[in-house]
């Protein structure tokens, strides 16, 4: 992450993503799929990495093969036809987007780092028993533990999206694009951009 | 390069002059008031300067009618006008908190000696 300074000369903080122009592979349509999507791919990838049904795939829409395939829900695919190339100058500045990706691995948490459980006392006599859960459920009623009771696990590693971030540059020279606030995944990871669903404007 | 460098970069002021901590600053800082824009200027020591980049940020203390006044201020902000080193202060630490604790002439800091000009 990094900073900006707004017109205001506040400091903003931003995430910088690099957005690689993405080429479309195929559209998804109601009748034939029975759903409206654009399938895109992004960089460029060598051909004997891939097998025969994705080599038959790229070949048939006549365009690169690239790293994945990642499918973008939209209202109608008449505005997009294969082989297009989108860029990140469809969007400006004070867009509203929503952020997808795979958050960074936090291994095997505890309910305090999980689920942000408040532990036990650090004394009054507390033993070995400071970062534990508590009570997980009553007695002889229902004698069981319910479905879904918050304990430790794995955390991370989760496909998570960030809701309504705001777009606060988008550099086309640089195919860069600056978002107000934190995103999911690591650095260095990718990210699915999209309109922002709920809200926004 | 990081892409985080090039936008980085774009933000950063070339016009600040060297300064360090037990220097004492003028800064002159753009008030908006309304729609009008004003220049005010803070005076007073710098007792820190932390971080890198733009993220970089110094402290100036000043006494304000025996009040101490401390304010940190971003150095690549464009909040600041100009930034004139009034003197160069000679101290043996980076942190210079211990001001704070100290009035009148113990809080004075010693001005460093130049190097002779030939």
């Amino acid at each position: 992450m990094s900073q900006v300074w707004d017109d205001q000369n506040r400091a903003v903080a931003v995430t910088i993503v690099r957005v690689t122009p993405v080429r479309v592979v195929q559209l998804k349509t109601q009748d034939r799929d029975g759903y409206a999507a654009v399938q895109v791919t992004y960089g460029s990838r060598k051909a004997r990495t891939l097998n025969k049904p994705e080599t038959g795939h790229f070949e048939a829409a006549n365009v690169d093969p690239g790293k994945r395939l990642v499918e973008l829900r939209v209202t109608d695919t008449t505005d997009y036809t294969v082989g297009d190339e989108l860029t990140v100058d469809l969007l400006n500045a004070g867009d509203k987007v929503d952020v997808t990706a795979i958050s960074k691995g936090k291994g095997f948490a505890g309910g305090m780092k999980r689920h942000n459980f408040s532990g036990q006392g650090a004394s009054h006599g507390n033993h070995k028993h400071h970062r534990a859960p508590g009570s997980v459920g009553a007695c002889a009623t229902p004698a069981r533990v319910f479905k879904g009771t918050r304990m430790a696990g794995q955390m991370g590693s989760a496909r998570v999206t960030t809701l309504n971030l705001e777009v606060v540059k988008a550099d086309a020279e640089r195919n860069l694009l600056l978002i107000k606030g934190a995103v999911p995944g690591p650095r260095g990871g990718m990210v699915v951009i999209r309109d922002a669903i709920k809200g926004g404007k | 390069m990081n892409p985080t460098d090039l936008i980085d970069r774009d933000s950063l002021r070339d016009d600040i002059p060297d300064f360090a901590p037990g220097d004492t600053l003028k800064v002159h800082v753009r008030v908006v008031e309304g729609s009008r824009e004003r220049v005010q200027v803070f005076q007073g020591a710098v007792i820190r300067r932390q971080g890198s980049g733009v993220r970089e940020t110094f402290t100036v203390r000043k006494l304000s009618f025996g009040v101490g006044v401390e304010r940190t201020f971003p150095v690549h902000s464009p909040v600041i006008a100009k930034i004139e080193v009034v003197t160069k202060g000679d101290v043996r630490r980076a942190k210079l908190y211990y001001l704070r604790d100290r009035t009148g002439k113990a809080a004075k800091i010693k001005e460093k000696r130049q190097p002779f000009n030939r």
